[in-house]
């Protein structure tokens, strides 16, 4: 359908007020979704690295159930899909795409970028992933196995990149601020400013 | 695929994607991609179950089926791959056979 502005805009009425009519969705929790889904973003996902980076209790927690410990930063996890987080470690590095769509831990990290979505990204990801993270001028230590995470049904992945040597003593704030959307996909690495 | 073989597969199960086409059949919402489909790889662990998103897609009651993370090694999939790089799916039980 190519609808205008303004045609979109009843229709969309249309829908919640039928919702509503219904008793399916109430308007306060239409609302809800969509503080919480704007508040979605890659701070989040920040922070909640640098936390397991600081804090091995937290990083088991993390490990063992993504969405459990999301809750715990106060981020609305009902409703989303299961939460996966995938630990790099020294010998293995995580690549995380989706080929059939555009599945993303939005929960966590917010709207994917513009080039997850990509048709070149989501071809090349899974196929070449070498080449894919040479072009994002990340370069892993010699003998890095890559492991590519297609996401393809219930759950959501995100990496928990490496911390970074020469960031001993740095308090959580600090270290959230070196972490990007781009190290919890995989096609980067957090990195000294 | 509506049959549902009640397999269940524990970490560490040698098996093989069903070479199975149901898109060419007739109208499909498929979630296991065409690069697996006839590949033989290791489940890594099971995922929980979940309702069969190719009934979803298409407002059926849906069976509730259970999910897998299963490791591919890309030099099984591509032949370009660097050797020790791995690709790992989410694939639903009734797709995968003991290989």
């Amino acid at each position: 359908m190519n609808l205008s502005g303004q045609e979109n805009d009843r229709l969309l009425a249309a829908l919640r007020g039928l919702l509503a009519a219904k008793n399916l969705v109430s308007t306060a929790e239409i609302a809800e979704r969509i503080a919480a889904t704007d508040r979605a973003s890659p701070a989040q996902g920040a922070a909640m690295v640098a936390r397991a980076w600081t804090d091995a209790a937290f990083r088991a927690r993390l490990l063992a159930d993504g969405a459990r410990a999301a809750e715990e930063f106060g981020i609305m996890m009902r409703g989303a899909p299961p939460l996966g987080v995938l630990e790099n470690v020294p010998g293995l590095h995580h690549l995380v795409v989706c080929t059939l769509c555009s599945c993303y831990p939005r929960a966590v990290l917010g709207y994917p970028p513009f080039w997850y979505k990509s048709v070149a990204y989501r071809a090349r990801a899974v196929r070449d992933p070498r080449g894919v993270l040479a072009e994002w001028g990340t370069t892993l230590p010699e003998g890095t196995r890559i492991r590519v995470v297609d996401s393809t049904a219930d759950y959501r992945w995100m990496v928990l990149p490496r911390r970074p040597d020469g960031t001993e003593g740095w308090d959580e704030a600090a270290l959230a601020a070196l972490v990007r959307e781009g190290d919890m996909v995989g096609v980067t690495q957090p990195r000294l400013p | 695929m509506s049959e549902f073989a009640p397999t269940v597969f524990p970490a560490g199960a040698r098996v093989r994607v069903r070479l199975d086409w149901p898109e060419q059949r007739g109208p499909a919402h498929i979630r296991t991609p065409h690069y697996v489909r006839g590949r033989e790889g290791t489940v890594l662990r099971p995922l929980g179950r979940f309702a069969n998103p190719e009934d979803l897609a298409f407002a059926r009651e849906a069976a509730i089926l259970p999910l897998y993370h299963v490791r591919f090694e890309q030099r099984a999939l591509w032949p370009e791959a660097t050797e020790g790089d791995e690709v790992v799916v989410e694939i639903f039980g009734p797709w995968l056979e003991t290989a």
